[in-house]
């Protein structure tokens, strides 16, 4: 129905469109007067919408998104937020379709952009643009990234998901123990063989006990794509339907990351934690590591010494994936509370407020204009590092995102595993893995 | 049985007829109680056990029954039953793997807890100074919570900066990756497992402590049996009930709690962490395979109680009831 509605409004132009717009609505409704309409519901009787939102980094980040929506609910009287924040990314995948399961969906969920194939699948969400009902609202969903919106738009150009926290991987490395080593502290690893060689510098020059680390519990595939990426590789069709792991390029990549630890011992061997990497940087641990911009904040507030942020080494190319979390809306939830969650997700990331929850977190701001902002211009002038992870975007990939995303993760995470910690080598794992997904995805192909 | 905390009831005839409040005046009671008498004995007990029944049924057995109906759905659309995700398991695995590491689990942590248990009630039994701290002391790691003691072990097992691997570095052992080599991460969240649970079980052994008689310490005192003796041929006996009980409890826990891999190691690497009901997790909710996850289940649960059942056997026999 809602597309119906958007063609008839474009015919007739804006003005009329209104008017159009609450007549067909108020047709809609007819008969049903428990429904307040989003143009009807006033401060005494607000649209009631619930957002479920993951915090994956450091920091004290509750009291910022309370602080965001106290403002858009100042602006917007007529719409009431409950901002719940549920834990991680998988713990809010659960709450969310749990609560959706129970027949109370929350009008907006900040999930990963890789569950969109998986969401669309599941017919969970709805897309934006059946929510976008003026000229204005159209530019908006246009004012992205376009390496952002790879992961929030479909192959035929549908929008699913507006981006929110979004992030690339970067290089953070200890610019004392670089000098302690005699290595140029302002010059992070540039290509393959100069983080092998600067590693290896760093950790026999200085205090630190590992040159490099990259962290792979969890979510090993997400740091993978750094090096398919810089080997020239997408590991991924843009349908989200084939994987290429049995690539050669790919298995290099793999045999690239496991010789770190096996063959140049510059790197801990068997798997890392995502989680605690960072605290073995802030420790002085290890001079390199790579992990994503939204650690930025929390690296910055708590490191006792110099420390750089750098942009992916190149090897045939520089790159990272890009990551992060995307906003969706609800399909289960009632018209009034998509429009509303669209309302609050557009105030969201508008530049001022998408440039204050990025100097919040070290996320990447999702739209230019956001950059522009006073705010951040003040900000990256005094903090020149927070620009990496935006001037990277140009060398980003898509984050690996497919049908039957679980079970595609479960498999391509535990072939990567079984080879960092030597148990099969690269190649076997990698091409296992790729057979197996195929195998998984081909009733999507 | 203290006797004195019961009611005392006057007319204990009365009691059995009414079934309701003792004492009080006869007279007010007709008035407010009337109604209450018509209704027949075999209703009123229903009502009665009314409300834990529809407690039970809605949470338990109705859950059950559910459980098993959806593991018995075939994949795909249509509402065809069949066996496919029991069969699917037999050739899956990730579930062969958790399930071995499961039972591998159980089979170190649950004896060498108990024997840890017993060992640390024996020893705060007796008359020692601080006693009642040295009782809390041990107990505490029953009363932290699981992802709060998790997230401390995960710090300690830390290659770089983790206690454990300093302390091996200062007596020149060489680090570790405790929690990132498939060969030592079931035996790091074993050593986890059984911190956490000899405390708890420690609790029911001094219970069980206090029902022996000290008749029998001291009859072996007076025919001057050591003490080794004396625990191996009274005390240990004598505790056999609360072996049985804490063993079942172990057992269950052991396959139970798995809240820490969620903060340690997600299962990795390669799965080598991977323990049933986290498997079962994985599979109900971010791979969103509920009727996969219910089938694993009922084999769980199926497994918990033939575990029990060999439990009980196995020790009935040997064990010394007063």
């Amino acid at each position: 129905m809602s597309h119906r509605v958007r063609n008839r409004r474009r015919s007739i132009g804006r003005p009329l469109a209104a008017l159009g717009a609450a007549a067909v609505l108020l047709a809609a409704c007819n008969g049903d007067d428990a429904d307040t309409r989003l143009e009807d519901a006033t401060a005494d009787d607000p649209i009631e919408i619930t957002m479920y939102y993951p915090i994956a980094v450091g920091g004290p980040l509750e009291n910022v998104v309370d602080g965001l929506i106290a403002d858009f609910e100042d602006e917007n009287p007529n719409i009431n937020v409950t901002p719940v924040y549920s834990g991680n990314y998988d713990d809010t995948t659960v709450q969310a379709t749990t609560a959706l399961a129970a027949g109370e969906p929350p009008a907006t969920t900040v999930l990963l952009s890789t569950e969109m194939f998986a969401l669309i699948d599941d017919e969970i969400i709805v897309p934006f643009d059946d929510l976008a009902v003026t000229d204005e609202d159209e530019a908006w969903l246009d004012s992205f990234y376009d390496e952002f919106m790879a992961n929030s738009r479909d192959a035929e150009g549908t929008t699913w998901g507006i981006p929110f926290q979004r992030s690339t991987i970067v290089q953070y490395y200890n610019k004392e123990a670089f000098e302690q080593a005699g290595l140029d502290p302002n010059r992070a690893p540039e290509t393959w063989d100069e983080l092998v060689e600067i590693a290896t510098a760093v950790q026999e020059g200085s205090d630190v006990s590992w040159g490099v680390q990259m962290p792979s519990s969890g979510f090993p595939y997400w740091l993978f794509q750094t090096f398919t990426t810089q080997m020239g590789v997408e590991v991924v069709s843009p349908a989200g339907n084939e994987v290429y792991y049995d690539k050669p390029e790919v298995i290099e990549a793999l045999e690239f990351w496991y010789s770190l630890s096996d063959e140049h011992g510059v790197h801990p061997p068997h798997v890392v934690d995502w989680g605690t990497t960072p605290e073995d940087f802030l420790q002085q641990e290890v001079g390199i590591i790579w992990t994503t911009t939204g650690n930025l904040s929390r690296i910055r507030a708590d490191a006792t010494f110099d420390f750089g942020v750098a942009p992916m080494p190149s090897n045939v190319q520089p790159g990272s994936p890009t990551g992060g979390g995307n906003f969706y809306i609800f399909a289960d939830a009632p018209e009034q509370e998509q429009r509303a969650a669209f309302e609050l997700i557009r105030y969201l990331t508008q530049p001022e407020q998408a440039a204050e929850w990025s100097i919040e977190t070290g996320y990447v701001a999702p739209t230019p204009e956001a950059w522009e902002t006073e705010a951040m211009q003040e900000y990256v002038a005094d903090f020149p590092e927070a620009e990496v992870a935006r001037d990277q975007l140009v060398n980003t990939v898509r984050e690996l995102s497919t049908y039957q995303r679980g079970s595609v993760y479960d498999l391509i995470n535990d072939a990567l595993q079984s080879a960092l910690t030597g148990q099969v080598t690269p190649e076997e794992a990698l091409t296992e893995a790729n057979e197996s997904i195929n195998e998984l995805l081909a009733p999507y192909r | 049985m203290k006797t004195s905390f019961e009611p005392a009831a006057a007319d204990p005839a009365e009691g059995v007829t009414r079934g309701v409040t003792p004492g009080g005046d006869p007279l007010a009671r007709r008035s407010f109680l009337a109604p209450l008498r018509r209704i027949p004995n075999g209703v009123f007990a229903w009502a009665l056990i009314l409300p834990a029944m529809v407690i039970l049924l809605g949470f338990s057995v109705v859950p059950m029954i559910t459980t098993v109906w959806a593991s018995l759905q075939e994949p795909g659309i249509g509402t065809s039953i069949g066996p496919a995700n029991y069969e699917r398991m037999v050739n899956d695995p990730v579930f062969l793997q958790s399930l071995r590491n499961n039972l591998l689990f159980s089979l170190v942590t649950v004896p060498v807890s108990l024997a840890i248990a017993m060992l640390m009630a024996v020893l705060v039994d007796r008359e020692i100074r601080a006693r009642g701290f040295l009782r809390m002391a041990l107990f505490t790691p029953a009363m932290l919570p699981v992802i709060a003691a998790a997230a401390i072990f995960l710090a300690f097992y830390q290659p770089n900066f983790g206690l454990i691997n300093v302390i091996a570095q200062s007596i020149g052992v060489p680090r570790q990756n405790w929690l990132g080599n498939p060969d030592t991460v079931l035996p790091s969240l074993m050593v986890v497992m059984i911190w956490k649970e000899a405390g708890f079980f420690m609790l029911f052994y001094l219970a069980g402590l206090q029902t022996i008689s000290p008749e029998l310490n001291e009859a072996s005192t007076l025919e001057g049996t050591g003490r080794w003796t004396h625990f191996r041929r009274v005390t240990f006996p004598l505790l056999m009930p609360t072996t049985l009980f804490t063993s079942i409890v172990g057992v269950a826990n052991s396959f139970k709690q798995v809240d820490f891999i969620f903060v340690m190691t997600q299962g990795g690497p390669n799965n080598a962490s991977n323990l049933l009901l986290y498997n079962i997790y994985l599979q109900a909710f971010p791979n969103r395979n509920p009727d996969y996850a219910a089938a694993m289940t009922v084999v769980l649960v199926s497994i918990l109680v033939a575990l029990a059942v060999i439990q009980i056997r196995m020790f009935d026999r040997r064990i010394h009831y007063r």
